[in-house]
């Protein structure tokens, strides 16, 4: 079972503001998901080296050359708030990045 | 200042640079406006750079190439076997996948070194480089209000590379002769405008104090928003003095993020540092390993234009130019081109570095903001090169070489054929000036009578005269002897 304190953790980071009800049914959601996950714990992988991909590819690149993007109506077109060219969010008070 | 010296600065240095390519880092989109034309927000923009699902980033070979180069001009070891991207999780509006794809556990290039000479102390100092790695920019966020932001994604995507050093630099002049060292390379081997006021190159500063001798580090603050060289050197002042006060104290400082503010000069306290595991990094599973080939890199080492180091030693030692001209040359490593260029047309190293350095550059840095550089200036170096040499030969005045080359900056006419048409070209024709003479000693009886009556001192009146008949055109010289030739000879 994980703190509630690693759930508000994680609620901050993504930028949640969860009541103490969520809190209590994320806690809940949460822990059965990482225990889900935490089977692969059973597999025997001493002879497996570290894995991040499966697909048996390597060196994929492109050439350095523009093109042409969506432009903006097609770019911005979903967008809930606009103002003029720019899109509009709300303020993130945690400034400096 | 007794308090500084029973403590030892401690800075090292975060440098975050635009790299020269054509498009962005995972997707096609161009990563600059036309030349010419405005940058219009959100038109440089597509479904990969917006983080639209359904999207899959492929590298630009470019920008890996570009980093691999300032790897191995920073003496760097570059890993031809197990490179990674990652994902740096956070959210923030500049980030539209809600992750940020860097590197992380293993860079393109780590583990270098750059000497680097600090005029101001005398000294040369050697930054061991931690390491150079590959990510992509972010949006750019304009504060619009006091509940909202306004986003641009143009910027979203652009390949940037960050190049860390070790906490080697022992003073605010040593972190700004590094940044200046590491700009002028970035410029000479075309990996980065390095331009710091326009944000293709970002600089943050790590300060920290530690008692003189002491092993280990103090509270190191981060400072950003150092928008020049003299910003940084500024900013770590202020911070060393600030420590020192607050350790002088008996206080404890904070590790935090810390803002230069240029207008009050100092600097303001930002938000406390996430720790790094807040970034929950772990390998991007929409790349494909990279294993860059050695022969690869072998190829781009061999290819490598001339350091700034070699080309500074290289003006003061075969072409005997001054440390300040060579220092000055290899800054702009296009003016440096333009220089090289105009000397390989035959011009004397020396007078080439004057007016390069002088006039030229003069009318170069008031198009700067124009984004005007030396390889975009109409007159070419050939130009430039005929231009000295009629100066060089007496041909023309230095002050009427000025006005051709403000006239042919932008023009690029030929200064020789400027200089003909106009007949701004010195009078060294004896007969031409015989005949002006002549003229002149018509038209003005009374006073050529009143210098061969033996008031002499009307000579300088009589050489004026010439003078303007000739549009301050005559060698003066040759004035001198013809009018004494006339004046004595005809008595």
């Amino acid at each position: 079972m994980i703190s509630r304190q690693d759930v508000e953790h994680v609620a901050a980071l993504a930028r949640l503001g969860l009541s103490a009800d969520e809190i209590d049914l994320m806690q809940g959601q949460l822990s059965r998901i990482l225990e889900a996950v935490a089977q692969l714990r059973d597999v025997d992988t001493s002879q497996i080296g570290p894995t991040a991909q499966v697909i048996g590819l390597e060196n994929v690149m492109r050439e350095d050359e523009a093109r042409a993007g969506l432009g903006r109506e097609l770019a911005l077109a979903n967008a809930p708030l606009r103002e003029g060219p720019l899109l509009r969010v709300p303020v993130i008070l945690e400034e400096g990045r | 200042m007794a308090v500084l010296t029973r403590y030892e600065t401690v800075i090292g240095i975060e440098v975050h640079a635009q790299l020269r390519t054509s498009s962005k880092m995972f997707c096609s989109c161009p990563t600059g406006a036309a030349a010419g034309e405005p940058d219009e927000p959100n038109t440089r923009v597509c479904p990969v750079c917006l983080g639209l699902p359904g999207t899959l980033p492929v590298i630009n070979r470019r920008a890996v190439e570009l980093v691999i180069l300032t790897g191995l001009a920073l003496e760097c070891h570059v890993e031809t076997d197990a490179v990674r991207f990652e994902r740096k999780n956070y959210f923030y509006p500049d980030l539209p996948k809600g992750y940020q794809i860097s590197q992380y556990a293993l860079p393109l290039c780590s583990g270098g070194r750059l000497s680097v000479p600090v005029p101001s102390e005398g000294t040369e100092v050697l930054v061991d480089i931690t390491r150079a790695h590959l990510e992509e920019d972010t949006a750019r966020l304009q504060h619009g209000g006091r509940d909202h932001s306004l986003v641009d994604f143009n910027r979203a995507g652009v390949p940037l590379m960050e190049i860390v050093t070790e906490p080697d630099l022992r003073s605010p002049a040593q972190a700004r002769a590094y940044g200046e060292a590491l700009r002028d390379i970035l410029r000479h081997i075309g990996a980065s405008d390095g331009d710091m006021e326009t944000g293709s190159m970002r600089i943050e500063g790590n300060v920290s104090l530690r008692p003189m001798g002491a092993a280990d580090l103090g509270t190191k603050v981060e400072v950003k928003n150092l928008n020049s060289f003299r910003s940084l050197e500024r900013a770590m002042e202020f911070e060393v003095a600030r420590h020192a006060e607050a350790l002088g104290r008996g206080e404890q400082l904070t590790q935090e993020t810390r803002g230069w503010d240029e207008g009050k000069g100092r600097t303001v306290s930002q938000r406390s540092k996430e720790e790094a595991n807040d970034y929950r990094y772990f390998p991007e599973p929409d790349l494909p390993p990279l294993r860059p080939a050695a022969e690869w890199v072998a190829r781009l080492r061999a290819g490598m234009p001339e350091l700034p180091v070699a080309r500074r030693t290289r003006y003061r030692q075969s072409l005997g130019l001054s440390a300040y001209d060579a220092a000055v040359l290899t800054a702009d490593v296009e003016l440096a081109e333009y220089f090289d260029a105009v000397v390989a047309e035959g011009v004397a190293p020396k007078p080439a570095a004057n007016w390069v350095t002088g006039e030229f550059s003069r009318l170069l840095n008031a198009r700067a903001a124009d984004g005007l550089r030396a390889s975009g200036v109409a007159l070419r170096p050939a130009g430039l090169a005929e231009l000295i040499a009629e100066v060089e030969s007496g041909a023309v005045s230095t002050t009427t070489a000025k006005t051709v080359l403000a006239r042919t900056f932008h023009a690029g006419e030929s200064p020789r054929a400027i200089i003909e048409a106009e007949e701004l070209g010195g009078l060294s024709d004896t007969r031409a000036i015989g005949e002006a003479v002549s003229e002149v000693l018509a038209n003005h009886p009374a006073q050529v009578a009143e210098y061969r009556s033996g008031k002499t001192q009307i000579y300088g009146f009589l050489v004026g005269q010439v003078m303007r008949h000739t549009a301050g055109r005559a060698d003066g010289r040759l004035v001198d002897e013809e009018l004494r030739r006339q004046l004595d000879g005809e008595q």
